[in-house]
């Protein structure tokens, strides 16, 4: 129990770390670097969960995928490679009073509703059980998302060709 | 393990990428705040379905995991076809449809 709540005090914190230097880095590839922590970190934390497929997709999808296709977007878009003061817009208090009142809502109501409730990782479900219920009792979502995939694959290519 | 460490990790990278979505003038970064606020959604997924000893929570995250990759697909080529008409990714001059 010691050792799960430290992995997960560590993570959290570098994950924090990460997601402020994400939205206030003043290098578009710095931030996608830092994304890649924060995305590491939430698979480390659904392996302290016992999802440990949902950890390998994640790392999988997210950070083969998701942020290399970012870096493309990045560098196809000319960003300036170094500092640019130019990256916020002046809706930088806003957006922090937006943000810090959420996460005080989001906090108070949690604690209020949850207050000290256990997580059990004892009760693991395992891959199999996972895929069981993809392919019984979720199978229409399931097929609505690999139609949603192919909509979006073609989508992608419509859009952004040349013509 | 508590179940609300989880659950406030998740509403503070919920929160990071609403500022990052509301402050940030360059659409990729834009893309990569929404990222973070569906991941924080993720960890609330697992950690419920954990909590409750349903796989339910799983299988919706894995559901989310692909909508997010179809999602940055399309973003990006948005982006990319903003670039391509506007010569620059600032979202402060998309303002084609203002009234």
């Amino acid at each position: 129990m010691i050792a799960e709540n430290i992995a997960f005090w560590l993570t959290a914190l570098a994950m924090a770390v990460g997601a402020i230097r994400v939205v206030t880095t003043k290098n578009v590839v710095h931030a996608a670097l830092w994304l890649v922590l924060v995305l590491g970190g939430v698979a480390l934390n659904f392996v302290l969960l016992a999802a440990e497929f949902l950890a390998v997709v994640q790392i999988l999808v997210y950070i083969g995928a998701v942020v290399v296709l970012f870096l493309f977007g990045i560098m196809l878009t000319r960003a300036p490679i170094g500092h640019d003061a130019e990256l916020d817009n002046n809706q930088r208090w806003a957006g922090l009073v937006v943000g810090l009142l959420t996460f005080g809502v989001l906090a108070s109501v949690l604690a209020k509703a949850f207050g000290r409730q256990h997580v059990s990782p004892a009760s693991v479900q395992r891959t199999s059980d996972v895929a069981n219920s993809v392919f019984t009792t979720y199978v229409v979502p399931f097929e609505v998302v690999s139609l949603v995939l192919l909509a979006a694959l073609v989508g992608a290519v419509v859009i952004a060709r040349r013509d | 393990m508590l179940l609300n460490q989880f659950l406030f990790l998740g509403a503070f990278l919920f929160c990071t990428g609403i500022y990052g979505v509301l402050a940030r003038k360059n659409a990729v970064l834009v893309l990569m705040s929404i990222e973070l606020i569906l991941n924080a959604v993720n960890i609330n997924l697992v950690a419920f379905g954990a909590f409750r000893s349903n796989v339910a929570g799983q299988v919706f995250a894995l559901f989310v995991v692909a909508i997010a990759a179809a999602e940055v697909g399309v973003g990006l080529a948005i982006v990319l076809i903003i670039y391509r008409n506007k010569r620059s990714v600032d979202l402060t001059e998309v303002d084609l449809m203002k009234g």
